[in-house]
């Protein structure tokens, strides 16, 4: 079996090459080139995936992307393409920082960038010790790694919907806790309203988002050669100069991955805050997604919302595209 | 060589402070289901006062939840199955041919993986619209609708990762296949997706569990007969009272098919992740 699999495509490559091949009648028939044939298929087996991108991504953001020019208020919703051309307007209202709606976006704008810092950071902390602690095998080792992933697992709204409850601020664990058990605060304080709702949110965050960081890290350990440690550990480094000098070095590419896409996807989170607050959350709460939409189906002002997801898009594409510059090089200076 | 101490007992205390992290809502989930309504109204108990299932008999009878799980099981099922499908076929593509527009189709592909859901949200609720307007196909609503804003999310992904793990399968044994008398789609229906099984069935369930969980074009696409789980659970919050123990048993009894199915399956999820999307 072995041997056909190596020698034969060798036979298969002169033979469609030259077209002049000793075998039946089949061989005698005009062959297409590879070339060309090869030039159809692809675009084939692409069609459905092209044609679906187009429906499901490039029309609507082409769609939102005019809708931000046109005065899109609901009286146009079912008529749309007569909404009035309004030029730049949307965008201007939209950054007019003095003034409400734009004073508004420019806030959520700074929320969203503090809550994204300190969850991101945080997942990838407890994913990282929590992968590295889970690295040799011990008892116990695979119900604590089912255990880890069950937040990953769990519908959002089932999970964060559990939060909510317990945030409560009459019937919930955390006051209990906090105030009746430990009495650390004074009287039992709001958490899904006020100041707080910032601190609620981040933790079902990074309760949610870490287990994700988990599973890539663990992905990631797999791939570093068990040579190296066994190197290691003749020459006399412990277990945490290992975790130091070899570790943590190798999951660099691993990480560079892991921070965008937790990046990303907090960033952009709105089933969280949907589910913790509602339609409006509490200003200190107040990620952009979830802005943009009470912006949009909220006050009816499309318009403005179709600017400020275009800006939000655009501040996307730029985060991203100086982060892929700044790792690939990182990676090329560092040789790895 | 055993671990020395210092490490045996770091190891401990994180692994615990996580573990009681991660499974505290779990607890909260599980005890105030079986605890009766005075008792989830009032201050939170850690060991209840009386047990009771009734919630579990009750959440069927306050809101239609068989039909909001039925609604979930469609859509989520078949905005996997068509991501899924599609995106075989135009991950062996990438994978297995050099053609035109190839670097076009992965830079679109990925970075429309990056964008928020909020910004196709709206577009596609005006283009239904306005299809419901001038055909009279109700999209606006419809199940269909609904599962067609999903592939935003499903798709993407299902092809990025598929295309990573069709990569780490040798080309020699598609090749081979081809020698052997297989045309293309024979080599990847006989022996490519053979071999990426797993592959397949990691993607699968990441596209299952985000469907299952979506939240936002449930909320704005669904209406009284097609609303899924994700807007169907707000409905045990009434005017007067939030029935929690209510809620804390239908989001179990959502959860367990979820949660099973992704830890039976969870070393394929890994085994993909590592081929696919860590490299």
């Amino acid at each position: 079996m072995t041997s056909t699999v190596t020698a034969d495509p060798r036979v298969g490559k002169s033979d469609s090459g030259g077209g002049r091949g000793t075998g039946g009648a089949r061989r005698r028939l005009p062959r297409i080139p590879d070339r060309i044939r090869n030039g159809g298929l692809p675009y084939l087996l692409l069609l459905p995936a092209i044609l679906l991108e187009l429906l499901v991504h490039l029309i609507p953001m082409i769609v939102g992307i005019v809708m931000s020019f046109r005065q899109l208020t609901q009286f146009f919703i079912s008529n749309w393409g007569n909404a009035p051309w309004t030029g730049l307007d949307n965008y201007s209202v939209a950054v007019d920082f003095d003034a409400p709606i734009g004073k508004a976006l420019l806030h959520s704008f700074f929320v969203t960038c503090a809550f994204t810092f300190f969850a991101v950071g945080l997942s990838w902390l407890f994913g990282v010790a929590a992968a590295i602690m889970l690295q040799e095998n011990f008892r116990g080792r695979g119900v604590l790694r089912a255990i880890f992933l069950v937040p990953y697992a769990l519908p959002v709204y089932a999970a964060v919907i559990t939060w909510a409850f317990m945030f409560q601020r009459d019937n919930g664990l955390v006051n209990h806790v906090l105030h009746d058990q430990l009495g650390i605060t004074d009287q039992p304080s709001f958490w899904l309203i006020g100041d707080n709702s910032f601190i609620a949110l981040l933790v079902v965050s990074v309760w949610k988002g870490w287990p994700f960081a988990l599973l890539i890290l663990m992905a990631g350990l797999q791939n570093i050669p068990n040579e190296l440690y066994e190197a290691a550990s003749i020459d006399g480094a412990g277990i945490w100069q290992q975790i130091r000098k070899i570790t943590l070095p190798s999951l660099r590419p691993v990480n560079q991955v892991l921070v965008l896409v937790l990046f990303l996807w907090t960033f952009n989170d709105f089933n969280t805050p949907f589910v913790l607050f509602g339609r409006a959350a509490p200003e200190n709460a107040d990620l952009i997604s979830l802005h943009i939409y009470q912006s949009s189906f909220v006050t009816w002002n499309f318009g403005t919302g179709s600017a400020m997801s275009v800006l939000l898009l655009l501040f996307l594409l730029l985060v991203t595209a100086v982060y892929l510059l700044l790792t690939s090089r990182g990676r090329k200076g560092s040789g790895v | 060589m055993a671990a020395p101490a210092s490490f045996v007992w770091t190891r401990r205390i994180i692994l615990t402070l996580l573990a009681g992290f991660v499974l505290l809502p779990v607890y909260v989930m599980v005890s105030s289901s079986l605890k009766p309504l005075q008792d989830v109204s009032g201050k939170f108990q850690w060991i209840p006062s009386g047990l009771t299932v009734r919630p579990y008999f009750d959440i069927w009878k306050t809101v239609p939840l068989a039909k909001y799980f039925a609604n979930s099981l469609i859509v989520a099922g078949a905005a996997t199955v068509a991501s899924v499908i599609i995106a075989v076929f135009s991950a062996y593509a990438v994978s297995r041919y050099a053609f035109r527009g190839k670097r076009v189709f992965t830079i679109t592909v990925l970075s429309t993986q990056m964008f928020p859901g909020i910004l196709f949200l709206l577009p596609l609720f005006l283009i239904y619209v306005n299809i419901g307007n001038s055909t009279g196909i109700a999209l606006y609503g419809s199940r269909g609708g609904l599962i067609l804003t999903y592939l935003t999310f499903s798709l993407p992904f299902s092809i990025w990762m598929l295309i990573g793990y069709f990569d780490s399968i040798p080309k020699d044994l598609d090749e081979a296949a081809k020698v052997d008398g297989c045309g293309p789609l024979g080599a990847l229906f006989r022996v490519v997706v053979p071999a990426a099984v797993p592959g397949i069935v990691a993607v699968a369930v990441y596209a299952f569990m985000t469907a299952w969980g979506e939240v936002l074009f449930a909320s704005v696409m669904t209406n009284d007969t097609t609303r899924t789980l994700a807007v169907g659970l707000q409905g045990y919050a009434t005017q007067n009272d939030v029935y929690w123990n209510q809620v804390m048993a239908a989001s179990l009894v959502v959860s367990v098919p979820v949660v099973a199915g992704f830890l039976l399956l969870q070393r394929y999820l890994v085994a993909g992740l590592t081929a696919g999307a860590v490299k």
